[in-house]
């Protein structure tokens, strides 16, 4: 049987996955990536205490973290290009600009 | 056999999560991410969440996952190399965080918080069903979210636009 708590397991495994996916990789693409995943791991959660709590208010969340990460996702890629064309790069390392 | 279903697709959707951050071609890491999200939406609609499930389908794996491609190819960009001593700094830190969260998935565990998801209605979680409370009870953040995505639009317009 299926309880919430094997969801939530998921989520946390999701979630922790992303956040090394953040800290590790220096493409700035493959970060960008690593936030879906944080996102999804979020709507994991939200879906499987929607269908715990009987409640449609979980799902109505999980749409509009979906809205939001369509639109961060455009803007987000829209930066890459444009620090792509300005610096030829997309490695945060060589980001540093504000550094020195 | 829910429980083989979901251990199928959670673990699909896991070991394809873990390739999005090992992979070192930026295209593999997007493909497996796309499969991660297939996964993820069978689990949506085991939650009965079957609007939300077709959801993630069209707007993560089609449109969210076309465009990180699209940058990828546009891009160019070649294979990443760790050098040494930041990967070993890395490497610890991962552990620390993987350490962190088997701990408290061990909680969970040993702590039961529920057994089971109860019976459900027949409507819950149909395109009728979250509409109807989409456009009542939320109907002003959704219209937030239309502001949102046409400030998204002319904002992806702008700043990809030739002369920044």
């Amino acid at each position: 049987m299926v309880t919430l708590n094997h969801y939530l397991i998921l989520s946390a495994i999701l979630f922790s996955i992303g956040i090394a996916g953040l800290v590790v990789r220096r493409n700035v693409l493959i970060i960008f990536m690593s936030v879906e995943l944080l996102l999804n791991a979020a709507n994991v959660a939200f879906l499987a205490f929607a269908r715990e709590q009987n409640s449609l208010e979980g799902q109505v969340a999980a749409f509009f973290v979906i809205a939001v990460a369509a639109a961060e996702a455009a803007v987000g890629l829209a930066i890459v290009i444009a620090i792509f064309r300005n610096r030829g790069t997309v490695k945060v390392d060589e980001l540093n600009l504000m550094k020195n | 056999m829910e429980l083989i279903f979901f251990y199928i697709f959670a673990t699909l959707a896991v070991v394809t999560a873990l390739g999005v951050v090992v992979f070192k071609n930026p295209i593999s890491s997007a493909f497996s991410l796309v499969i991660s999200f297939f996964a993820i939406a069978a689990l949506y609609a085991m939650l009965s969440a079957h609007f939300i499930a077709v959801i993630q389908i069209l707007v993560y794996a089609g449109a969210i996952m076309v465009l990180f491609i699209f940058v990828i190819m546009l891009l160019n960009l070649q294979k990443e190399e760790l050098t040494e001593r930041r990967a070993s700094f890395l490497f610890k830190g991962t552990l620390v965080l993987f350490l962190g969260l088997f701990l408290g998935v061990l909680v969970l565990i040993l702590k039961p918080l529920s057994s089971g998801f109860g019976i459900v209605d027949p409507n819950f979680g149909t395109v009728k069903a979250v509409g109807q409370i989409l456009f009542t009870e939320y109907w002003f953040p959704f219209e937030y979210v239309s502001i949102l995505l046409v400030v998204a639009l002319i904002g992806g317009v702008v700043l990809a636009k030739k002369d920044l």
